[in-house]
C-alpha cells in the first residue's frame, strides 16, 4: 500500500504500529525476562525443586503487600544507581565495568562522615558528595588511562575492580574500623542516616536520592548540550568528531557521572539501609557485594534509559527481596543464589538484538523443515530415490 | 631468601601459569577470528566445578574431558548469539559471568557445604616427582600449546582464513570463506582451553571449587592477551609474569612476621596488570572487525 492512498483505518492501523515499535523495546525486556525465569525453573526442576511453588513464593516475598513492596524497593535503590553508572558510560560508548570498584569506595567515603560533628541535612549532602567524589575519582583513572595509554576500560575497570575490593577491605579492617566492634567499620551517626520511610522496613528516603539521580541524568543527556555530545560521541565518534564534538571530553563526563552515581550507590547502603549503617568488614564487604554486577544486568532489561532502569530495578530489587522469602520457603528451599542464575539468563537473552525475530525466524525453518520432510517423503511414496 | 624458597616460587609461578596461559591462547585465536569473549571468567569456573564433578564421576581424564566439553558449549553458545544472532559480544561476555556465578554457586549448596567442595585427591590428576617438588603434567601443555597455536597462526592456511575473517571480513566472505563458521570454530577451540584451565584449577591443581576459585582468572587472560597484541609466545611470557606474581602473594602471606599488610600483596597482581598493559599499548595493533558481527551487506 502507498503512502498517499490512507485512508483513517490504515492511518489507525500505522498509528498502532508506530505506538507498538515505540513499545519494541519493553517488549524485548519483557521476552528477556520470560526466557531467564524459564531457564531458572528448568534448572529448578533439574535439582528436584517445585519451580512454580519457588516463584510463587519468590512473587509474592516480592510484591506481595506493603511491607514485601517496600523490601523491594529497598534492594533496588542502589541497584538503580549502579545501573545508570553501567548506562551512562554505555550511553557514550564505553563498557564501565567498573560500577563495583567504585560503589565500595563510595561506601568507604560516606563511612567517613562518622569522624565529623554536623548538624541533620547538611550532614547528609555531606555524606553523599563524599561517596559521588570518591567514585567520581576511582571511576576517572580508567577514562586517564584510555584517552592517554588506550588501554581499553573493559580491561582497566576489571582491574580496578580488584584493587578496590582490597583497598576497601584493607580500610574498612584497619583505618576505619569500629574499635568496639572490629568486624566491622564505625557506624553512620544518627545525625547522617536517612530516616526510614515506611515503619518496620528497610525502605528509607534513600531511594529518593537515587530516583532524583536518574532524572537528573535523564535530564542532562536528552535535554542539555552536552549530554547531546555524550550521545552523539557514543553512537558514531568518527561522525562526531567531524562535527567537532571532542570525544575526550565526552569520555570524561561519562565516567565521572558514572563514578558519582556508583559512589551514591555506595552510601545508600551505609547512610540508608538499617540496621547496622556500616560496613562488614572480615573477609568480604557483605552489603556491597555485588550491587555493582547485578546494576549491569539491571541497565540492559532497562535498556540503558534512566526510566526504563527505575523499572528494571524494581524488577531485580524485587528478585532479591523474594529470593530471600523463596529460600526459607517451606519443604521447597531454592537458594538464594537461583535468582543470579536467572539475572544471568536475562543478560544472556538481553544481548541477542533480534529477540523477538527469532520467534518467527524459528517457525518460518520449522515449516521449511516439514515443506522439505514432506516433499522427501512423497518423493519416497512414488519410489524415486533421494 | 634461599634456594628452596626461589625454586618453591618458581614451582608456584608455572602451576599459577597453567590456566592463564591456556585461557590467554584459547583467546587470542577467538579473538583473531573477531570475537572478543569477556565472559572467559564464568567459562573458569563453570568448567572447574563440572570438571570437579566429572572427575569425581569418572576419574581425572573424565574431569578435565568434561571441563573441556563445558568450556566448548558455553563458548558455542557465546558464538552463535554473536555471529548468526549478531548479539552484542561484551553483553553475552557479561551474562555468562553472571549466570557462571550463580550457578556455581547454587550447585556447591546442593552438594553440601554452601561455597566450597573438596576433591577427593585420589580423582586428581596425579602429579610428577621432580627435584623441584611435586609438578602437574598440564605445566607441559600450558608450555607446549602457545608455540603450537603460534605456528598455526603463522605458518598453516587455516591460520590465514581464522586472520582474514577478524581483520576483512568482507574480503574473506567473498574469497569463499564462511565467516560465521570459522568464528564459531575458532571461539569453541578457545573455549575448549578455558575449559582445561578451568579444570586444571579444580581437578589438577587446588584440588577443591569455591564460588570465588576462578578469582578474577579470566580478566587477566584478557589482560594477557591485551599485552601480546595476539602473539600467543608474548601470551605465555605475560601469563608467566602474572602467574609469578600471583605466587608472590601467596608466599608472603606465609612469612611469619607480616611486614606487608595480605590485602595489599593480594592487590599486587592487578596493579601489575594494569601498569603493563598500560606500557604495552601504543604498539599494539587489534583485528580491525574485532567485537562487530559480521553482515552481508
Amino acid at each position: 500500500m502507498s503512502g498517499n492512498e490512507l485512508r483513517p483505518s490504515s492511518r489507525l492501523r500505522r498509528g498502532a504500529h508506530r505506538t507498538l515499535t515505540g513499545l519494541h523495546p519493553v517488549f524485548e525486556s519483557v521476552i528477556a525476562g520470560t526466557v531467564g525465569l524459564l531457564v531458572g525453573a528448568i534448572l529448578m526442576y533439574m535439582y528436584g525443586f517445585d519451580p512454580w511453588r519457588a516463584y510463587f513464593a519468590l512473587i509474592k516475598g516480592a510484591f506481595g503487600g506493603s511491607y514485601e513492596l517496600s523490601s523491594s524497593l529497598a534492594r533496588a535503590t542502589p541497584l538503580i544507581l549502579t545501573a545508570l553508572t553501567f548506562s551512562i558510560c554505555l550511553r557514550a560508548g564505553m563498557f564501565n565495568i567498573g560500577a563495583e570498584g567504585q560503589m565500595y569506595m563510595g561506601g568507604i567515603a560516606s563511612i567517613l562522615i562518622a569522624y565529623f560533628v554536623l548538624p541533620r541535612g547538611l550532614h547528609h549532602i555531606v555524606g553523599l558528595l563524599f561517596a559521588a567524589l570518591a567514585g567520581a575519582a576511582w571511576g576517572i583513572v580508567p577514562a586517564i588511562l584510555k584517552v592517554t595509554r588506550g588501554v581499553s576500560e573493559v580491561i582497566s575497570t576489571i582491574m580496578f575492580n580488584w584493587i578496590a575490593r582490597w583497598s576497601a577491605l584493607y580500610i574498612a579492617i584497619f583505618l576505619i574500623a569500629d574499635p568496639l566492634r572490629p568486624e566491622r567499620t564505625l557506624s553512620i551517626p544518627v545525625t547522617a542516616r536517612f530516616p526510614i520511610l515506611v515503619r518496620g522496613t528497610d525502605l528509607s528516603y534513600s531511594i529518593f536520592v537515587a530516583v532524583a539521580f536518574a532524572l537528573v541524568i535523564y535530564f542532562v543527556l536528552w535535554h542539555t548540550a552536552i549530554g547531546y555530545e555524550v550521545r552523539a560521541a557514543g553512537l558514531n565518534p568518527t561522525a562526531a568528531r567531524y562535527g567537532g564534538i571532542r570525544n575526550k571530553r565526552t569520555m570524561f563526563l561519562a565516567f565521572i557521572l558514572g563514578g558519582m552515581g556508583a559512589g551514591l550507590a555506595g552510601a545508600s547502603v551505609t547512610m540508608g539501609q538499617p540496621p547496622t549503617y556500616a560496613i562488614f568488614g572480615g573477609g568480604s564487604l557483605t552489603q556491597l557485594l555485588n550491587l555493582g554486577f547485578d546494576g549491569m544486568a539491571v541497565a540492559m532489561v532497562g535498556r540503558n534509559h534512566p526510566i526504563g532502569i527505575l523499572f528494571a530495578a524494581l524488577f531485580f530489587g524485587g528478585l532479591n527481596a523474594g529470593g530471600r522469602v523463596m529460600q526459607f520457603y517451606g519443604s521447597n528451599p531454592v537458594p538464594l543464589e537461583m535468582v543470579r542464575v536467572v539475572m544471568g539468563a536475562i543478560v544472556l537473552a538481553m544481548s541477542i538484538p533480534e529477540l523477538i525475530r527469532l520467534f518467527p525466524m524459528a517457525k518460518a525453518k520449522g515449516e521449511q523443515f516439514i515443506a522439505a520432510l514432506k516433499r522427501s517423503t512423497k518423493r519416497g511414496e512414488r519410489g524415486e530415490s533421494a | 631468601m634461599s634456594f628452596t624458597d626461589i625454586l618453591s616460587l618458581l614451582r608456584i609461578t608455572l602451576h599459577a601459569m597453567v590456566p592463564l596461559a591456556l585461557t590467554a591462547v584459547g583467546e587470542i585465536v577467538g579473538e583473531t577470528a573477531g570475537l572478543f569473549n569477556i565472559g572467559l571468567e564464568g567459562i573458569l569456573l563453570l568448567s572447574a566445578f563440572a570438571g570437579a564433578l566429572g572427575a569425581e564421576a569418572g576419574g581425572p581424564a573424565l574431569g578435565l574431558l568434561v571441563g573441556m566439553g563445558v568450556g566448548a558449549v558455553v563458548s558455542f553458545l557465546f558464538a552463535i548469539i554473536n555471529t548468526y544472532w549478531k548479539g552484542t559480544q561484551m553483553v553475552t561476555g557479561i551474562g555468562i559471568n553472571l549466570f557462571a556465578m550463580g550457578f556455581v554457586a547454587f550447585g556447591l549448596i546442593q552438594l553440601g557445604a554452601p561455597g566450597f567442595h573438596d576433591v577427593p585427591s585420589s580423582v586428581e590428576v596425579i602429579k610428577w616427582r621432580t627435584g623441584m617438588g611435586s609438578m602437574s603434567p598440564l605445566i607441559i601443555v600450558a608450555l607446549v600449546m602457545p608455540f603450537l597455536i603460534h605456528w598455526f597462526l603463522k605458518r598453516t592456511r587455516a591460520g590465514l582464513m581464522l586472520k582474514a575473517a577478524g581483520e576483512m571480513p568482507e574480503a574473506a566472505d567473498v574469497a569463499g570463506i564462511n565467516i560465521n563458521r570459522i568464528r564459531i570454530m575458532a571461539a569453541v577451540f578457545g573455549g575448549i582451553l578455558a575449559g582445561l584451565g578451568g579444570a586444571y584449577m579444580s581437578v589438577a591443581w587446588l584440588g577443591l571449587v569455591t564460588k570465588g576459585l576462578s578469582a578474577g582468572r579470566g580478566f587477566i587472560s584478557l589482560a594477557c592477551v591485551v599485552f601480546s597484541g595476539l602473539n600467543p609466545l608474548l601470551a605465555l611470557l605475560g601469563a608467566f609474569i602474572f602467574g609469578f606474581f600471583q605466587a608472590l602473594a601467596e608466599w608472603v602471606k606465609t612469612l611469619p612476621n607480616k611486614t606487608i599488610p595480605g590485602e595489599f600483596v593480594s592487590m599486587l597482581p592487578y596493579i601489575v596488570t594494569l601498569l603493563v598493559v598500560s606500557g604495552a599499548i601504543g604498539r599494539v595493533r587489534f583485528p580491525k572487525a574485532l567485537g562487530v558481527p559480521y553482515k552481508r551487506e
